[in-house]
């Protein structure tokens, strides 16, 4: 085409400024790029960056190390044990199927496990580490390690357990721990965040739960850089924790052993205390379990068995149980005559076998009565006449204050589960929780120890080191916490009239060594061991006027819930009181007759700190206590605990 | 004025041409490519591997390229662009029918030694296609209904053969590359506003057609649209790309964190962070000093070509040079508006610097002519 120059001029200016116009617009876009940069890089930098931050920094809590417990030997009673795990990592194991396989082959799996595994794996990462088998032997994991090049992906992890090695002994007192629950966290007001790490295991119950805070610890913060996909790409900072504190108990495990063993499988229990510092040194609850079972998850079957079990394994009944004191409770009624001067020690009462009082006849243990008895003779053997009268000068108001300065309807700040507080009786009480009028029969029921009072194992025990010193012994479970002593429960006087005391300790003497004693069949021969106790037998059932007239039923003959409650408190050696001591057999029967041997028994192994020597004992039952001492040599299962791996 | 009514004397011959290069647009090319080694080395956690050294080799490769067809006389291309646009339109249909799958979209050729994009060649010959056309259309005949519906066919032949891939980003850059050419051009303004009230009505019909049985686009690229109206509404899905692009822009703040000091882009936190969104990382590191710097860059680059243009008085290298920067103004503009959260995300590799041959190699093809228009302007 025949083109002229000034044509082509034309066309070309036309370009130009077309070009122009283009490149305005050009130039004010970038213009406005650079206006969206400034506005994103500097006016809000700051959000962004935060931003930024947030997306690639995730703090992760370190569980800290659980405190350990140990006797007061050293030996240990909750310890971390390492637990073993066997983990996978989907990116590394290659064809999921087939790995699950080959490690089906090394160790056995659990198909419930490995089912649950299967779905994690699927909705996570492919390198988040999913759990395939837990709680796994050591042997397991060896094989899992030798065979490691076959297995790729797959590696053996360690975390911690709580193991408590002497099982069933410690169940009461330790209790046990097991992962934090829904409902943990909803009683606590704000937890710490330690908690919400999945499985993290807090105390349930026991020395375990009420003295959580000290046994827990304080988390670690590890600070990480993580990539897009949540993979820790490096470690930032780390925090240590601080691991939980230790905690020694005043229990001396080797005595709690035998005394767990000596009560066996009757539904019973014994506190041992040291009448000088308060240390509780033996306190076991019969029939026990072993607490190991609730730290990995108890099955249902074997939790339905410890439920329903008629023994009921699963109280503590050292502190939990309130039970009639029975005889026991005698002294109480007694000091408080004598401490208000309603009464002399030689003073004699007339037991007929029975006391009328308000019209109702209210009887002695003994049908026939004691006839003449003073303080000495009545506690000796346990003559009911003597004390109802003494009740009826004295009154409920006066014997139940006197109690609670013994520490009975006293709730003990002992760090285990479910302390009952017992019940010491008063007029306003009745009136407050029955809405009754208290009557004379309540006061004479009371003098005794039956009716409303009610004690416990530990209870008993701190009255009778009380008795023991006349100050006003505290129980004491924690020793030490992180090798710094708890303080002692020695207390200061009790400010009573150490005649009276004296004398009380003296009829508590009579009763087990005097050969008219109702525990004088558990004597202890021994000169500088003598022991002095008191027995009680604590009826559960009403026995009407028609029994008595018939003859009242031979405690054997009743079904086991009916039968009384077998009581027996003791101190020994007479002269230097060191331990005090507290058994109940629920529904033993006599106090003497099945209480009484056993809190001999458990002062003997207490006092020479292991099997007493036979010429302890009368010469007439020494072989019975040897084949005795033989059969819970075997039935201990850990026969000797040895000690001071620490302390 | 065309060349044919000068003598060539003037021109330099032989490899004396290469002391004529645009030297400027030269060293400002070797800049941009430059930025875009950093970027893809720091992209890579500090490794040449497996970005950075492929990417140079492949700069080194177009330089020469750009060289080469820099060398040959600007009339030579001027009498094979109609060629090469039917080998383009041709490729184009080759991908459509022999194409792999790759992105949910057919448009590779597999050439053995690279992938080959028929789309990126296409943005270059359509332009050189057009400037041909204008520079044998007598300039009187531009604004006439009949020679103007002619270049449009030939900008909407391809355009329909890529969005049928379907490829929206590369349709519109091609719409508005060979829409700018017209313009350039000198056709009537009256052309371009119809067309721009038939494209709003156009975009209007797209909304409307949404869930009817004439759609007419498909699910995921309303979606784009979507998050790119709303990106929080998704944060974790397809609104992601545009969060964390943000944030990581947001973060670098005025200086930026420091060279291979981006924890969006080392993390994975950003999307194709050695391609479409390579520019966040540039400026999550350097900040807005170092995201402006790219700007100006490029913005010399346009500058540089625009007075190249001007001055040249053959009228084919004049809008071609212009049809040429104005495609490679698309490119980055289109790209940083997507980063910054200002343009749907459509898949636009930002030139010269994010990782990618084809892109880079027809992209230094493309600088070769502008080289050879600008070493062969009349004198």
């Amino acid at each position: 085409m025949k083109r002229t120059r000034a044509d082509a001029e034309a066309g070309n200016r036309t370009i130009s400024r077309r070009a122009a116009v283009l490149g305005g617009l050009q130039l004010a876009f970038v213009g406005g790029l650079a206006a969206r940069m400034n506005f994103l890089q500097v006016d809000q930098a700051d959000q962004f960056r935060l931003l930024a931050e947030d997306n690639r920094i995730k703090d992760s809590l370190i569980p800290p190390a659980r405190g350990e417990v140990f006797d007061r030997n050293g030996v240990q009673l909750a310890k971390n044990v390492p637990s073993y795990r066997i983990i996978v990592k989907r990116e590394d194991i290659g064809d999921v199927d087939e790995a699950l396989e080959r490690l089906g082959r090394v160790v056995r799996l659990d198909p419930d496990d490995l089912e649950r595994a299967m779905i994690e794996m699927k909705r996570s990462a492919p390198f988040h580490p999913i759990t395939v088998a837990e709680n796994v032997s050591w042997e397991d994991i060896s094989r899992v390690s030798v065979n490691a090049p076959a297995l790729p992906g797959v590696t053996p992890e360690v975390g911690l357990s709580r193991i408590y090695p002497l099982g069933s002994d410690f169940a009461h007192v330790l209790g046990y721990v097991g992962p934090v629950s829904d409902y943990d966290l909803e009683q606590m007001e704000a937890p710490d965040q330690l908690l919400l790490i999945p499985r993290f295991q807090i105390g349930k119950v026991g020395i375990e739960a009420k003295q959580e805070d000290r046994l827990r610890g304080k988390a670690g913060v590890k600070r990480e850089e993580v990539n897009a996909t949540g993979r820790v790409m490096r470690e930032l900072d780390r925090r240590e924790g601080r691991p939980g504190a230790d905690i020694q108990l005043t229990i001396d495990a080797n005595l709690q052993n035998y005394v767990q063993a000596r009560l066996g499988q009757e539904s019973a229990s014994a506190v041992v205390m040291d009448c000088e510092t308060g240390d509780l040194v033996a306190i076991a609850s019969a029939p026990s379990f072993d607490p190991n079972l609730f730290v990995r998850g108890i099955s249902v079957a074997n939790y339905k068995e410890l439920t329903e079990n008629i023994y009921r394994p699963l109280a503590s009944k050292t502190v939990q149980g309130a039970y009639p004191p029975g005889s026991t409770f005698k002294m109480m009624t007694a000091l408080a005559a004598l401490e208000e001067g309603m009464a002399q020690p030689d003073e004699t009462v007339y037991c007929p076998g029975y006391l009328e009082v308000a019209d109702r006849r209210f009887h002695c243990w003994k049908r026939g009565g004691h006839g003449y008895v003073d303080l000495q003779n009545s506690l000796k053997q346990s003559c009911d006449v003597y004390y109802y009268d003494l009740a009826l000068k004295v009154g409920i108001e006066k014997i139940s204050a006197m109690a609670q300065r013994f520490g009975l309807g006293v709730r003990h700040d002992v760090p285990m589960s479910a302390i009952s507080q017992g019940l010491t009786p008063t007029k306003d009480w009745k009136r407050r929780v029955h809405g009754q009028e208290w009557v004379i029969g309540d006061t004479v029921n009371a003098s005794i120890g039956q009716g409303y009072m009610l004690a416990s194992p530990l209870q008993l025990a701190v009255m009778t080191a009380r008795i023991a010193t006349g100050r006003n012994v505290t129980p004491r479970l924690v020793k030490s916490v992180d090798g710094i002593e708890e303080p002692s429960g020695a207390g200061e006087s009790m400010g009573l009239n150490e005649n009276n005391l004296r004398k009380m300790r003296r009829a508590m003497y009579d009763v087990v060594n005097d050969r008219r004693g109702t525990g004088y069949g558990s004597r202890i021969i021994t000169e500088g061991m003598r022991m002095a106790g008191k027995s009680g037998t604590s009826q559960v059932r009403n026995i009407t006027a028609a029994e008595r007239a018939r003859g009242v039923v031979n405690n054997n003959d009743l079904p086991w819930e009916r039968r009384d409650h077998a009581l027996f408190v003791s101190f020994a050696p007479m002269e230097n009181p060191k331990y005090a001591v507290s058994v109940i057999v629920e529904h033993g029967g006599g106090g003497s007759s099945a209480a009484a041997p056993i809190a001999r028994d458990v002062t003997l192994q207490a006092l020479y700190g292991g099997p007493p020597p036979l010429d302890a004992y009368p010469s007439k039952d020494r072989g019975r206590i040897k084949a005795q001492q033989e059969e819970l040599q075997a039935v201990r299962p850990l026969a000797d605990l040895g000690g001071s791996d620490q302390a | 004025m065309s060349y044919l009514e000068y003598t060539v004397k003037s021109v330099p011959t032989g490899f004396r041409k290469i002391l004529y290069l645009n030297w400027p647009l030269t060293i400002l090319l070797a800049s941009v490519a430059g930025v875009g080694f950093l970027m893809l080395y720091s992209v890579a956690g500090g490794s040449y591997m497996p970005w950075a050294e492929p990417q140079m080799e492949r700069f080194g490769v177009g330089l020469v390229l750009m060289v080469l067809v820099g060398l040959v006389p600007i009339w030579f291309w001027r009498s094979v662009s109609s060629v090469a646009y039917g080998v383009s339109v041709m490729l184009l249909i080759a991908v459509e029918l022999f194409g792999s799958i790759g992105m949910g979209a057919q448009r590779w050729i597999d050439l053995g030694f690279m992938r080959l994009q028929p789309s990126e060649l296409m943005k270059v010959t359509l332009v050189m296609f057009l400037a041909a056309y204008y520079d044998w259309l007598p300039p009187a005949k531009k604004s006439r209904p009949f020679w103007v519906l002619i270049p449009v066919v030939i900008i909407l032949v391809p355009t329909a053969l890529v969005l049928g891939q379907p490829d929206l980003g590369t349709a519109i850059l091609l719409l508005a590359a060979g829409g700018g050419l017209m313009f350039l051009a000198g056709v009537h303004w009256a052309y371009f506003a119809a067309v721009l009230a038939a494209g709003i009505g156009l975009i209007a019909a797209v909304f409307q057609s949404r869930g009817t049985p004439w759609q007419l686009i498909k699910d995921y690229q309303y979606r784009r649209i979507d998050t790119f109206l709303d990106p929080s509404s998704d944060p974790l899905g397809a609104g992601y790309h545009i969060t964390q692009s943000k944030i990581a822009l947001g973060s670098g703040g005025w200086t930026g964190r420091g060279f291979m000091q981006g924890t969006q882009s080392r993390l994975n936190f950003l999307p194709e962070k050695h391609t479409d969104f390579i520019f966040t990382t540039l400026a999550e590191e350097f900040g807005f000093v170092g995201g402006f710097s790219l700007l100006v860059l490029y913005t010399l680059i346009i500058f540089f070509c625009v007075v190249s243009a001007v001055n040249n008085r053959d009228r084919f290298s004049s809008l071609l040079i212009l049809g040429l920067a104005l495609n490679f103004f698309l490119f980055f503009s289109v790209n940083m508006s997507m980063v910054m959260g200002l343009a749907p995300v459509v898949g636009v590799p930002l030139p010269l610097v994010s990782y990618g041959g084809s892109a880079m190699l027809v992209l230094m093809l493309a600088f070769g002519f502008v080289q050879s228009a600008h070493i062969h302007r009349p004198r």
